[in-house]
């Protein structure tokens, strides 16, 4: 059996590259699918640490279920949020996007 | 172990890939010089291992597997097959790639997305390789659909056009269809014997066990359940008929691509599916014909078509088709080394042919620009060639020859070896299916001389043929080396049989090749010899009579085409230029049907699950105006009333104030005043406070924490990620 760590590496990775793409991405697409990297890469390690740590217990998967729905809804969410952007300002470049500067 | 360098072959290119894509992609000349060295090295490996192997020094070949997938405790390995068909696809597939990624560079000079299509074309090569080594079916299914992927996105390449995005996505969908087939056809397979790699599966008890009947109670055996849902992968990849439409599009994408998927490798790993299931459809037995059917049709259709083609390209991907039906037709009969062969040489002449088209297309649109022409230009247009054999001698060579391997030209060419050996073998077998073949070889003759003559001979037909230039050293040497090998190449294979030539250099490719096969009658007869040359030889004198003999003048009809219209034979000659309506076909049945389907899963939606959502909305919007009428009329009455009264009593106070508190507070302040009046004393004014230091400091961090923000959002994030990263060092301090 693959040993845990490796899922562990695997999904540490994972948010790694996830967490670079939000931060150094400037397209807001990139940065939402940075985010789903990040979202699945927790996933892992519930479905890991489910599996490898509490046997016949459903607990960490069914959670996991839930992140991919948090994520779905998420997903469809910031894509709308990303059209109206499009649309008002013509742009999705998120550093030319600073109505919130004070 | 000299065999476990054979791993290495599809790692490079992969390595090359990765390279290209994550550091090198947007500098042109390291990423070229990347992917050419991976596929290099990939070529000396598979060169030293493919000598090896032949000569038999090194002994057995065999390489170290891994465990790779693991399952409840049992471990499927990965490892290596190094069998003769996957030795002799190892001597071809680096060589050509090389060819055409070092045509490429001349090809793509200039594109925009450069590094990128080197980083695709080199991830391809790595699946195909491994397609061909790795031992077992799933991992071919793998590097099959890696290989679909690399196909879309190279068939995709120049976004920009419409007609490429939309060819890219046919690919990937026609495609699709056949693997859908192919992949029931693992998973029955893995069902029926519980593994999927190539030593399990050809064994004779496992063969033996495959050919009992009563599949699922059928009265058919599972080896021919599964070797027809195999034969559906082939039938999507390797384009044969009903799932074809998908490989005249793909000429949108650049020409080394044609070259490198769409006639050289790709499509021919569908074939070389058929020539991997070969024990398989031995065991499903009689039964198969209807592969040979459908191979022997595709062959005559692919054939018809080409010649109502005036893409130059166009006329190359029809024929591709119809070469594929060719190996597909031997297959299905049994005539697995003959049709193996014909994978083998067709593979050289086809990649031969395509990329003197690409020169040729090259050619045009310099002679194009040149005379710095604009609107609308077909660089492919083959009515609007003509005589650029004498401006091109090097592409022009290179072009004949692929030509006349492809119409199987007597003796010379590797194309007539083996298709010498496909028509011999399936004149014993099938007449019919023979007579289709003939046919299709006179048509392939023909439209190869139609094609040479309306290219290379008679005058410039438009401004930019006239001013074409042979194109750089980089794309036509690499054509003159496949020339080399498409006449050569046939002469491993001459069979034993053949009269005078027989037998003076051993055919080696069937030794090679055919000792692990049951031997196939090949007939001996003269008959089949005589009327495949025959077919060859009169369809190129047929094609040059027509085309060649009284050159075609600048915006003249087609003489075929002027031919069929006087012979009332207009419909047939319009349905050649279109595929006989095949696109038009399933636009109207098959995507018309997933469109309608789409629509109304729409409005589907839009009526009952939106509904349902706009019920509560409504439902939520009712109620709060409820919410509001009480609370405008009520809560709302309530707070003006204690408002109001709140406003009485603050006018009663005020009231009071004025007119009994301030003269009294009046009268004593007037008497306050007397004190100082009565002593002469000044108040003094008060100075301005200087600005203390603690006040500059909080002066200064608001600035600071002004420039913090920013707006940007990832300024924030990346704030709060650091944040984080200090808490946890000092949670850990």
């Amino acid at each position: 059996m693959v040993p845990l760590s490796w899922y562990l590496i695997l999904a540490a990775a994972l948010f790694s590259i996830g967490l670079y793409g939000l931060l150094a991405r400037r397209n807001l697409v990139m940065l939402l699918m940075s985010l789903e990297l990040l979202l699945n890469a927790v996933n892992i390690n519930l479905i890991a640490f489910s599996r490898y740590l509490e046997e016949g217990q459903v607990v960490g998967r069914v959670f996991a279920l839930f992140v991919y729905v948090i994520a779905a809804a998420e997903t469809a969410l910031g894509l709308a949020i990303m059209i109206a952007v499009w649309r008002t300002r013509q742009t999705v470049a998120v550093d030319e996007i600073d109505t919130l500067k004070g | 172990m000299v065999w476990n360098l054979a791993w290495l072959i599809p790692t490079f290119p992969l390595l090359a890939f990765a390279g290209i894509l994550l550091f090198t992609q947007r500098r042109a000349q390291l990423s070229h010089r990347l992917a050419i060295g991976g596929i290099a090295v990939a070529l000396v490996l598979a060169q030293l291992i493919f000598w090896l192997a032949v000569t038999g020094a090194g002994g057995t070949p065999a390489a170290s597997s891994w465990r790779w997938l693991i399952n409840n405790g049992e471990a499927v390995s990965l490892g290596l097959a190094l069998d003769p068909p996957a030795l002799v696809m190892l001597f071809m597939v680096p060589l050509l790639c090389l060819m055409i990624f070092i045509y490429s560079t001349g090809y793509m000079h200039g594109d925009p997305r450069y590094g990128r299509f080197f980083a695709y074309i080199s991830l391809f090569a790595s699946a195909m390789l491994g397609l061909v080594l790795l031992d077992n079916l799933l991992a071919f299914f793998i590097c099959w659909e890696l290989m679909g992927l690399c196909s879309y996105l190279l068939i995709g390449f120049w976004y920009e056009r419409p007609s490429a995005v939309a060819a890219g996505l046919k690919a990937f969908l026609v495609t699709k269809v056949g693997d859908l087939f192919f992949f029931l056809g693992l998973v029955v397979l893995y069902a029926s014997v519980g593994s999927l790699a190539y030593r399990d599966l050809f064994t004779a008890e496992t063969l033996a066990q495959l050919a009992q009947p009563g599949y699922l109670g059928l009265p058919v055996s599972p080896a021919l359940v599964i070797a027809l849902l195999l034969f559906g992968g082939t039938v999507g990849k390797s384009a044969q008929f009903p799932l074809h439409t998908w490989l005249p599009d793909a000429m949108a994408g650049p020409t080394p691509v044609s070259a490198l998927i769409h006639a050289a490798t790709m499509v021919s790993a569908g074939v070389f599916l058929l020539v991997r299931m070969f024990p398989l459809l031995t065991t499903a037995g009689l039964p198969v014909l209807p592969v040979a059917y459908i191979g022997a049709f595709t062959a005559l259709f692919g054939a018809l078509v080409a010649l109502g083609q005036n893409d130059i390209k166009r006329v190359l991907a029809f024929s591709t088709m119809s070469q594929l039906g060719y190996m597909v037709a031997a297959l299905g009969l049994g005539a697995y080394v003959a049709g193996f062969f014909h994978l083998l040489t067709h593979a050289f002449f086809k990649a031969l042919l395509f990329l003197s088209a690409g020169s040729v297309i090259h050619a045009m649109e310099h002679g194009h620009q040149h005379v710095g022409g604009t609107g609308e230009f077909d660089p492919n247009d083959l009515l609007a060639m003509g005589g650029l054999g004498r401006v091109m001698p090097r592409t022009s060579v290179a072009f004949l020859l692929g030509g006349l391997s492809l119409a199987g030209f007597p003796l010379l060419t590797a194309g007539f070896w083996s298709k010498d050996e496909i028509l011999a073998q399936v004149y014993a077998q099938d007449r019919v299916i023979f007579w289709v073949l003939a046919a299709a070889a006179l048509l392939t003759a023909f439209y190869v001389a139609r094609q040479l003559s309306l290219v290379f001979l008679g005058t410039p037909r438009s401004a930019a043929a006239a001013h074409a230039q042979e194109s750089e050293r980089s794309m036509t040497t690499p054509l003159l080396i496949l020339a080399a090998f498409a006449v050569a190449l046939g002469w491993v294979g001459i069979p034993e049989h053949f009269p005078v030539l027989g037998g003076l250099i051993p055919n080696g490719f069937h030794e090679f090749v055919g000792a692990s096969s049951a031997p196939v009658p090949a007939s001996a007869d003269w008959q089949p010899l005589a009327l495949g040359v025959g077919a060859g030889l009169a369809g190129l004198g047929l094609g040059w009579l027509v085309y060649g003999w009284r050159p075609l003048a600048a915006g003249a009809l087609d003489p075929l085409a002027a031919a069929m219209r006087r012979l009332h034979l207009g419909w047939l000659y319009r349905a050649l230029q279109q595929g006989f309506y095949f696109d038009g076909l399933y636009q109207h049945t098959v995507v018309w049907a997933t469109q309608a389907l789409a629509t109304f899963s729409a409005r589907f939606d839009a009526a009952v699950p939106d509904g349902a959502v706009r019920g509560v909305a409504v439902g939520v919007r009712a109620l709060s105006s409820a919410a509001a009428y009480f609370d405008e009329k009520i809560l709302d009455a309530l707070v003006n009333m204690w408002g109001g009264i709140s406003v009485g009593l603050g006018r009663f106070f005020n009231w009071l104030d004025l007119h009994l508190v301030d003269p009294v507070v009046n009268v004593i302040g007037w008497f306050g005043q007397l004190g100082p009046w009565a002593t002469g004393s000044v108040e003094p004014e008060v100075p301005d406070a200087p600005v203390g230091p603690v006040a500059r400091l909080w002066t200064r961090l608001g600035k600071f924490v002004t420039t913090l923000q920013t707006g940007a959002v990832q300024d924030y994030l990346s704030l709060a990620f650091f944040t984080v990263i200090i808490l946890i060092v000092a949670f850990f301090l």
